[in-house]
């Protein structure tokens, strides 16, 4: 097809051409098109389906403030549903498909809703789709979902990378039309850091779409000259294609930039995207502004468009909408949109200027005091109806209309913090308020300043404000300085059908009234109620008009009536943008252990533990099944000898002549009185009493101490010890630092761990020498090491630690040096299983609900000095006797299975809460019971060492008789590990 | 007892080179690292001159021989030195510097990342707040990189030092290779 609306000029390389296809059609643009600009050059003015009514729809707007030409871009992965085909730039092989519609874009079946309009207006659904209540879920949502929505995704996974990334300037300007050039070029002489972004692919805003003359040139090469100049500038960093989305607190402005969405798909390693953070004390908002529609019957028809639209179009993109055009305005700015067309060949029909008075243009068909009343059109406008000031209705045959109700100032960024926009009366708009955030100024459009003279100088005077620039003021180019002329209309009185405002969410006057007549007149309630100002576009040509008619309804004025909150983004970001690269197996950084590379040689299973990859269970060749491999870890460690990684437990360095005070403040037991040389079992309570964590601390020396905690609460621990540190007792001399990564220490346990440590080590660990609970610093082949008398397992075990360079050594020559007593490693499910049968409590039941009395520790909270937690652990609601205590359990049929979360019933008694003793808290089969075994608490449960009662779990049907035990089934007097 | 043989963060006998582009990525294994605190009502800066530990002032790395220095927190300090001579210095700078401080060991808790290419400020603005292009040489701050608490120093507009948790080396690594495609 050719592109039968091309007209001359633009600022599009006609050099070149760009095959791409909308709805599986081919078609050409040039470079410098964007995807509305190439499809109207190609005379297609249908884009799309509205939201709810599947009224045919073309492009409103010629910018990111777009409600209808949204379209699906590309396919597979790389399908983006709701895009802009206003700002989306042409490329070689671009694929859009339009959306939102069944079968297809001009025959839609879901059309059969404007038929039915009546039945559909704002809140009908609430009212409409309340009985039976259980159908909302199940019927009622989902075929709404259906009929009435927006793009779709493929459900693909995304190929590309996103990045993020954090900027730094003295200066961020955001825009880069005539102000944002300005302030950009007066700060960049000045040598300031300064970065420019704008979210259009060509930087010079509306310079770009005018026809006034800068400096003596065309506005489009003025600013071409301004931003070469700027992108000389070292200190300057141009940001094309870079939305700011928002601002934040701090100084702290969010931008996506989008490296390759012009690209068919990004180059070798390249992002997509790059969302960008900000931080800049001081930033410039010359957004610019957006103009909006004046209401009226029918006034959505494809061919309807903005008039700032209509010109844009025709000066940069050299493409006319129509052959036959009006303009419908109530400023002079429509009148700018006529001459142009005009000038590039379009026939203008007609001007109906609602204003009464004033000057005609000339050469022009000028209709003063007019009002266009209603058009026609099924797919496409082919009249209007115009009523005139005499109040006769006269049909003009056109197929494009351009309609400008005046320019509502971007405020949005400035209006992040909450700030309310401050109407001005004089521009019929709303401006920035006083409140902004810290830092920002605006200048241009976006602070109502709409000339380009004006534009250009509050630009370079916000630059000098806001550096503090002293010395020459730049001088500025000669531009047009025209006064805004407007006389506000916001809708069309005449007219009995449905007039749009906000198109994209298919909002009309008509529902403005509802929403008035039913008192939801407040404009966050008018909002919520009509959907006015969702979605993609946030209202930006809609919201204004909604809340003009909401204040003539309820007879306040629009100040009164006010504006709704403007939040980020603003404009829509993807949510893999949000993401970045942290999806997938990305989605955190990985942790490996010292033994990582021996456990990945010989096959082992590995599971993550928050970033840990911590062996699971290493299987031995025939081994097919994992229960396999944990029972024979698990006996081969109570035989003789087994090997455990445990350098993922946090470690944390604790020093200081306080050091020892410091413990038994943090510690509900003692730790002041620990010899050097020794280490104790320690519990950490949080203040209200329940307990936070558990571990062993050992004291090294007279002020040195190494705590460990549980892998889970490494970090945590030791930020709860800051902030002790810190801000509790900042007067104690105690000095804290994690030791966690620079040690890798491996448990060795069973009968034979003595002995196979004793190859190793260059020192005595005879019991004699090194006794149970002992610590202390030794060698290993001259090498410093550490050694910990500790047991997890039950077993006469020592955690022996070497710096982590040397742990994956350390382990091979462990294996090796004690093949005499044939070693194995063992993962965490057989740490799991030994600890259970031990009775050692663990994430189960450390559960952030479970006191030291709970799990049988109560003593071990010393009321011989304060600690956090212990007052509140005395709470008597905390020491019931009759609460839960830790217990052992065991089915009685050793085949018996036993579930994890089951509760304890007692015999005959229904499985309701009433009924409910307790829970099953960790569950493992234990090779040396020989049958299932669990830990569990159970209200009263010191009391019932020996009954028989019932593990329930509905959720797996089971109710398995059991036996309530001692929670240490191995070794219960501890004989083992002090062997 | 035979000699234990070495494994770097990056999982090999030997450091790691690795090049991206114009990158240059080297692990470097030839580092000691110790914290030092001053201890409460201590004189920390008589001590550490006495032993030739230079103190570097907040956010900055200080040169010297043996010992170089960058400030981490209020009154502590990481400690570098040649770990052919100091493979133990903790216990060289106990010895030195007496209970004015408490000294920990920080060795093989990180793994080193030199950095090298004409300008770095593209690749480290994709990987973390540091406004690196306006410090000046010797910079040195806590940040994190790829959800990493890392510890970055400065070392010229082209060169710089990355400290990353040891045993996450290897997505470290991946993360600044992954930046540096993006970039170059």
């Amino acid at each position: 097809m050719t592109q039968s609306h091309r007209v001359a000029g633009g600022q599009i390389d006609r050099s070149q051409s760009l095959r791409f296809t909308f709805d599986g059609l081919p078609y050409q643009g040039h470079p410098g098109d964007t995807l509305a600009s190439a499809l109207l050059a190609n005379g297609v003015r249908l884009m799309g389906r509205s939201f709810k009514y599947h009224r045919p729809r073309g492009p409103l707007s010629a910018g990111s403030e777009e409600p209808n030409a949204l379209v699906e871009l590309r396919t597979g992965g790389r399908q983006e549903p709701n895009t802009r085909a206003t700002v989306a730039e042409l490329y070689d092989g671009l694929e859009a498909n339009s959306q939102n519609r069944w079968p297809g874009l001009r025959f839609d079946a879901l059309a059969i809703n404007d038929r039915l309009s009546t039945f559909f207006a704002a809140g009908f659904y609430y009212k409409t789709f309340m009985w039976p209540k259980s159908f909302w879920e199940k019927l009622y949502e989902p075929i709404i979902r259906r009929a009435a929505g927006l793009g779709s995704v493929s459900r693909e996974e995304d190929p590309d990378a996103y990045d993020k990334g954090f900027l730094h300037c003295d200066l961020l300007v955001i825009g880069a039309g005539p102000a944002g050039l300005m302030a950009a070029l007066t700060a960049g002489r000045a040598g300031k850091r300064v970065i420019l972004a704008d979210e259009d692919f060509r930087m010079g805003g509306r310079l770009n779409a005018e026809t006034h003359a800068v400096g003596g040139v065309a506005g489009a090469d003025w600013a071409n000259v301004a931003v070469a100049e700027l992108g000389a500038m070292p200190n300057v960093r141009l940001m094309a294609r870079t939305t700011v989305v928002g601002a934040f607190d701090h100084g702290i402005y969010s931008a996506v930039e989008r490296v390759s969405d012009h690209l068919p798909m990004p180059l070798s390693g390249k992002p997509r995207q790059v969302l960008w953070r900000i931080y800049s004390t001081r930033a410039i908002l010359c957004g610019g502004a957006t103009e909006r529609p004046i209401a009226f019957e029918n006034n959505d028809r494809p061919g309807i468009m903005l008039a700032g639209a209509l010109r844009a179009y025709a000066n940069r993109w050299g493409v006319k909408a129509g052959d036959r055009a009006a303009i419908f305005t109530n400023n002079d700015d429509g009148l700018r949109t006529a001459i142009d067309l005009q000038a590039k060949g379009v026939d203008v029909m007609a001007v109906i200027d609602s204003r009464e008075g004033g000057e005609l243009l000339p050469g022009i068909r000028h209709l003063r005091g007019a009002e266009v009343i209603d058009s026609t059109g099924r797919l496409g406008l082919t009249s209007i109806t115009v009523r005139q000031a005499n109040g006769r209705n006269e049909t003009i045959a056109v197929d494009a209309l351009g309609v400008s109700g005046g320019w509502n100032p971007n405020v949005n960024i400035h209006s992040h913090h909450r700030s309310r926009p401050v109407w001005d009366a004089s521009i019929a708009a709303f401006v920035p308020g006083a409140d902004g955030p810290p830092g920002l100024l605006v200048a241009g459009a976006a602070a109502g300043v709409m000339a380009t003279h004006a534009a250009l100088r509050t630009g370079r005077d916000a630059a000098i404000a806001a550096l503090g620039l002293a010395g020459a003021t730049p001088d500025l180019p000669e531009a047009e300085d025209a006064p805004v002329r407007i006389m506000p209309l916001w809708h069309v009185a005449h007219g009995r059908g449905r007039a749009w405002i906000d198109q994209q969410n298919d909002v009309t006057v008509k529902d403005i009234k509802l929403a008035a007549q039913e008192n939801f007149t407040s404009v966050e309630h008018m909002k919520r109620y009509t959907t006015l100002g969702m979605a993609t576009d946030q209202g930006k040509t809609g919201n204004v008009i909604g809340l003009a008619i909401m204040a003539e309804l309820t007879g306040r004025s629009i100040p009164e009536t006010g504006t709704t909150i403007y939040r980020p983004p603003y404009t829509p970001v993807a949510m893999g943008t949000l993401a970045g690269r942290s999806r997938g197996k990305e989605f955190k950084p990985c942790r490996l252990t010292p033994s990582h590379h021996w456990a990945a040689e010989q096959g082992a299973t590995f599971v993550e533990v928050g970033n840990w990859l911590r062996t699971q269970w290493v299987p031995k060749a025939g081994e097919t099944e994992w229960r396999q491999s944990v029972d024979r870890e698990v006996l081969a460690t109570r035989r003789s000898v087994g090997i455990c990684d445990v350098t993922t437990l946090g470690k944390i360095d604790i020093q200081g002549t306080d050091a020892g005070a410091f413990l038994d403040r943090v510690y509900a037991n003692t730790f002041s009185t620990l010899a050097v040389g020794k280490c104790r079992y320690g519990l950490m309570l949080r203040e209200d009493g329940i307990v936070f964590d558990d571990g062993t601390t050992a004291r090294m020396g007279p002020h040195e101490y190494v705590m460990t905690t549980t892998t889970a609460n490494a970090v945590t621990v030791f930020r709860h010890l800051e902030f002790c540190r810190q801000c509790l007792w900042p007067d104690m001399d105690v000095q804290l630092i994690s030791t966690t990564e620079a040690w890798a220490q491996f448990s060795v346990a069973g009968p034979n761990a003595r002995k196979l440590l004793e190859k190793v080590v260059d020192q005595d660990i005879s019991d004699a020498a090194f006794p149970y609970m002992g610590a202390g610093n030794i060698t290993v082949g001259g090498l410093r090491a550490r050694l910990f008398r500790i047991s997890f397992s039950g077993e006469l075990a020592y955690e022996i630690a070497v710096p982590t360079r040397y742990g994956d050594a350390l382990l091979r020559e462990m294996l090796a040096r004690g093949a005499e007593f044939e070693p194995i490693v063992y993962g965490t499910e057989a740490l799991g299983v030994m600890r259970i049968e031990k009775g050692h409590v663990a994430g189960g039941e450390l559960n952030g609900q479970s006191t030291a009395l709970n799990m049988g520790l109560g003593k071990m909270v010393s009321k011989k000095k304060d600690s956090i937690g212990m007052v509140l652990s005395q709470r008597e609601g905390l020491n019931d006797p009759s609460g839960y205590r830790l217990v052992g359990v065991r089915p009685v049929d050793p085949t018996a299975k036993l579930v994890a979360g089951s509760h304890f019933l007692e015999k005959g008694a229904a499985p309701v809460l009433a009924n409910d003793g307790g829970w099953l808290t960790s569950k493992v089969f234990s090779p040396h019971v020989g049958c299932d075994i669990a830990l569990g608490y159970l209200k009263g449960g010191d009391a019932k060492i020996g009954n028989r009662m019932r593990a329930v779990n509905l959720l797996s049907g089971l109710d398995t008789e059991v036996e309530i035990v001692s929670p240490h089934f191995v070794d219960p007097e501890g004989e083992r590990l002090r062997g | 007892m035979a000699e234990l043989q070495a494994m770097t963060a990056l999982g090999a006998h030997d450091p790691a080179r690795v090049v991206c582009g114009p990158l240059t990525i080297t692990e470097r294994i030839d580092v000691a690292l110790a914290s030092v605190a001053t201890r409460r009502g201590k004189d920390l800066t008589k001590a550490a001159k006495a032993a030739g530990v230079p103190l570097a002032e907040p956010g900055c790395h200080l040169r010297g021989m043996p010992y170089c220095t960058f400030w981490t927190a209020p009154e502590m300090w990481f400690v570098e030195a040649p770990f052919d001579s100091h493979e133990r210095i903790a216990e060289i700078l106990k010895s030195d510097l007496g209970d004015a401080a408490s000294i920990t060991e920080q060795t093989d808790a990180w793994v080193i990342l030199d950095l090298a290419a004409d300008d770095l400020s593209p690749l480290l603005e994709r990987l973390c707040n540091v406004d690196f292009a306006g410090q000046p040489v010797g910079h040195a701050t806590r940040t994190m990189i790829d959800h990493l608490g890392c510890y970055l120093i400065k070392q010229g507009p082209g060169a710089a030092r990355v400290y990353g948790p040891r045993s996450s080396a290897q997505s470290l690594l991946h993360a600044l290779e992954a930046a540096a495609a993006s970039v170059w």
